[in-house]
């Protein structure tokens, strides 16, 4: 087993676990690894693994063979990186079990694969060290010049990782490796040579904000959990993440779970909490079991448990796996979820860092805020407050989804404008098509459109456009999206994942939700829009949790930018994006049909007649709206209107 | 341990006020003679804050905002608002939207009424059968009577209040949800030597009285009773009339 051994006890062992972690991470032989993170396997990354590893034992080949989290670029999926002693890093993209295997014979010969290539790295930058680690390279590039560095790809140029600076470059079970990129150091650092309030100054002084949505102080947080009276303290990690189309907390605990670790216990430590608490949703299979290897290697090694590091600190981490509710990510519900109760939110007029898990003095921070506290101890706050704007510092993690040419998990320094984002490290909208909006913040996010393009990332702009930061969900859409029925998706959402304690939240997402169906459905009739501020404004103002207070923001936040759309439904009975199935029409272009017969033969309710040669007509009366005809026409003479 | 009871000064209305730390908002207020609408809210039980009609503006420390009352415990200092034109907005809308839950209730037509609601712009809920969510029967049930006969279950519009999977097996058809219900949606009935609380379904036999033989209460209640604070078994022979004629 991984990580197996003696336990830590002071800097000398922790040496020894690094001396170990560069020999697996930049071994004297071929390495070959596999991106497995929950986007690397959905897009078939087992299947490549499974033929690399067939290969290398057919061929009896001396390569070693290994996994790692995701190193962000999605859209390109399956990656696999290969490191060959002497030469700098590759990442192939794109890769497919038949690529797997002649990738293999080609670096058995000694011959490389260009076309492939994502990029190629020559040095690594790690934050515990003063100067970039850089690659021996030995006897130059030999071609692979060719294959862009990482740092010049349009996806990466803008990036900068410190939340996610390990994933993708180490093996998630490893504790070797994460020690041997500076892990677990700055833990040993401030147990022997920090005090609590050092500690907590550092953080304060940093302008870290939480990353999971409300953007408080992490800082003042500690500090005041650190102050108030009781025993027993204890420290959450919120895993709860429920946006859809978001995941940035699954990447960094499924390719880098120590690093929240490592986070929580320097927190524990100078708050003075002995026990800790992972909140995790079990819809996330590979980040518990990736969370879960971590916490095992770390008791083994005496990092969790009695006496950590020899300093006499102890702390514990025990994980609850979360049951499906979007709203136990809500901190007092989550609690409550912690002890046995249903998820339901409570008033925080008394704050969860006086009384929180079992009335107790309680820490909670989301994942990537975790994830960045050993960066700040170890870099320190000055150097951490450098990066991003006046009122939000650091980083911060975006999923960037939807309509966009890449796809994929990006972490830029705040105030990066939201143009930079979808244009540069996005590479703009699929087909030449328009880009319309972009949703931030998740389900109860704002649409934001482009006339606001050049909004920075910061907490407070986004809030003051109608949005929010939220967890980081960022989805682009494009000139076919209907934003009526974004508003109506998200709201459905929103009432179906609504505790329903409140009378506002539970029947103001209802009352908003049938309201834009009708509008959809053609049903919309004057005053619809009025009414429709009314209950977002009660719904906004009268909820008691967060939850409810932004429930409203989809559809405030699409009024706001896209009246005019919404009129067009609810007057002119019309969907100017062309999606409401109620609003539009199909019909056939009679001089672009080449009479093919495609349509007629997917059409679902027969309603499209014609012959060879004449061209075709779709009857209004049978036709569902369904757009088979329009997605099949080769020509594109299906029109809608 | 004696705790020191600190009395805190405060407004509402511009009027001081003066009550214990900590105390929640809503009561003191009434006390006071403030008229708040509120439907989740019962002295015998714990706040919830689920109605939102207890609305009201507080500022402290310069900083207002709408928060219930019911659960807000009280500080010094702080400035409370109870009829903003913000919280009549808020409050009429809740209102218009429990009236679609309990369009028949008198009490909930009464409270609209009351702050100008003459109608509901939305569909009714007719399956809620009156039902407003504010859980107070849940509340009574589990923290007053302590028999945990019915619960909340689901989430966002599908959240109702029935017993725990259905089945009443718990409940002692005692009547305290009946008795607490603002809308009157929890019926209790008596046939012959049968009680039935027809909400929950839950129909139990009556035990009849050893002296007049008239029934009074369900004898499953009266064994749980029993069972709960350890009373000899022929303690609920009598029924309460004849009971106190033998004394």
């Amino acid at each position: 087993m991984k990580g197996e051994g003696m336990r830590v006890r002071g800097l000398d062992d922790l040496i020894k676990l690094r001396e170990k972690g560069l020999k697996r991470l930049y071994p004297d032989k071929i390495k070959m690894t596999v991106e497995m993170a929950t986007c690397g396997i959905s897009a078939g990354a087992h299947h490549v693994y499974e033929a690399i590893k067939d290969r290398i034992r057919e061929r009896k080949l001396d390569i070693t063979l290994a996994k790692s989290g995701c190193i962000g670029f999605c859209q390109r999926e399956p990656l696999v990186d290969v490191w060959i002693p002497g030469k700098p890093r590759i990442i192939y993209q794109e890769m497919t079990p038949e690529k797997g295997v002649e990738l293999i014979d080609l670096i058995a010969k000694g011959d490389l694969q260009k076309e492939w290539g994502l990029c190629r790295t020559e040095e690594e930058v790690i934050f515990f060290e003063d100067e970039p680690r850089r690659y021996t390279i030995e006897s130059g590039l030999e071609g692979r010049e060719d294959i862009s560095l990482y740092q010049d790809v349009e996806f990466y140029k803008k990036q900068f990782k410190i939340a996610l600076r390990n994933c993708g470059y180490i093996d998630p079970e490893s504790i070797d490796e994460y020690t041997a990129r500076g892990g677990y150091f700055t833990l040993h650092k401030v147990l022997h040579e920090m005090k609590s309030d050092e500690i907590i100054n550092e953080v304060k002084r940093s302008g870290l904000r939480g990353r999971g949505g409300a953007g408080f102080l992490t800082g003042r947080k500690w500090e005041s959990c650190q102050k108030a009276r009781g025993d027993r303290k204890y420290v959450v990690c919120n895993a709860d993440e429920g946006d859809p189309g978001a995941y940035m907390d699954r990447s960094v605990l499924e390719g880098d779970p120590h690093s929240v670790l490592e986070g929580m216990i320097i927190g524990a430590y100078a708050i003075g909490a002995h026990e800790g608490y992972i909140y995790v949703r079990n819809e996330y299979p590979l980040a518990v079991k990736n969370i879960g290897v971590a916490i095992k290697q770390a008791e083994e090694k005496g990092l969790l448990g009695k006496d950590i590091l020899g300093s006499g600190f102890d702390f514990t981490v025990t994980i609850n796996k979360g049951g499906g509710a979007f709203v136990a990510g809500e901190s007092t519900a989550l609690m409550a979820s912690i002890e046995g109760y249903v998820a339901e939110p409570r008033a925080k007029h008394i704050h969860t860092v006086e009384s929180g898990l079992w009335d107790r003095p309680t820490n909670l921070n989301n994942v990537e805020t975790w994830a960045n506290v050993p960066v700040i101890i170890e870099k320190g706050a000055d150097w951490f407050s450098k990066i991003g704007t006046e009122g939000s510092k650091g980083t911060k993690i975006f999923s960037l989804v939807g309509k966009i040419n890449n796809t994929g998990l990006i972490e830029v320094p705040m105030g990066m404008t939201l143009r930079e984002i979808v244009y540069e490290i996005g590479g703009g909208i699929p087909d030449g098509k328009r880009f319309k909006a972009v949703q931030t913040g998740g389900p109860s996010g704002g649409c934001i459109p482009e006339a606001l393009l050049d909004l920075p990332v910061d907490f407070d702009a986004l809030t003051e456009a109608g949005s929010m930061m939220g967890s980081g969900g960022m989805i682009v859409m494009d000139e076919s999206t209907c934003m009526v029925d974004v508003a109506k998706y998200f709201t459905d959402f929103l009432k179906d994942e609504s505790c329903g304690k409140c009378t506002s939240c539970r029947d103001g997402t209802l009352r908003m939700y049938e309201i834009l169906d009708r509008i959809t459905k053609g049903e919309g009739k004057e005053g619809d829009i009025e009414l429709l501020e009314e209950i977002g404004w009660a719904t906004t103002e009268a909820s008691l949790c967060a939850l409810g207070g932004t429930a409203a923001n989809p559809v405030l936040s699409t009024i706001r930018y896209f009246r005019d759309e919404y009129e067009a439904h609810i007057r002119d009975k019309r969907c100017p994006a062309g999606v409401c199935p109620a609003l539009i029409t199909y019909t056939i272009d009679p001089e672009a049909c080449i009479a093919c017969g495609k349509c007629k033969k997917e059409c679902p309710t027969k309603a499209i007649t014609g012959k060879k040669k004449v061209p075709h007509e779709i009857d209004q009366a049978k036709c569902i709206k369904c757009g088979t005809c329009k997605e099949v026409c080769p020509v594109d003479a299906v029109k809608v209107k | 341990m004696m705790s020191e009871k600190e009395l805190v000064r405060f407004q509402i209305d511009g009027l001081e006020v003066e009550a214990e730390k900590g105390q929640m908002l809503l009561p003191v207020a009434l006390e006071y003679g403030f008229e708040i609408p509120h439907l989740c809210y019962h002295e015998a039980v714990s706040p919830y804050g689920a109605c939102r009609l207890c609305l009201v503006e507080v500022t402290k420390r310069g900083r207002t905002r709408m928060t219930t009352s019911c659960n807000y415990p009280v500080d010094a200092g702080i400035e409370v608002a109870t009829a903003t034109e913000n919280v009549l907005r808020a409050r009429r809308m809740m209102l218009e939207l429990i009236l679609a839950r309990a369009p028949h209730s008198e009490r909930i037509l009464a409270m609209a009424r009351s702050v100008g609601v003459e109608g509901t712009r939305f569909p009714i809920i007719e399956e809620a059968e009156d039902c407003i969510l504010c859980g107070l029967c849940e509340r009574v049930c589990r923290e007053v009577v302590g028999a945990n006969a019915i619960t909340f279950v689901n989430r966002g519009d599908k959240r109702e209040v029935t017993p725990p999977f259905w089945d009443p097996i718990a409940c002692i058809a005692c009547g305290a949800c009946v008795y607490i219900c603002p809308t009157d949606c929890i019926k209790m009935e008596e046939r012959g030597d049968e009680r039935t609380i027809v909400r929950w379904k839950r129909t139990l036999k009556m035990q009849p009285c050893k002296s007049c033989g008239k029934p009074f209460a369900p004898l499953f209640q009266l064994n749980w009773i029993i069972d709960q604070v350890q009373l000899p078994k022929d303690f609920f022979e009598l029924c309460p009339v004849c009971r106190k004629q033998k004394k």
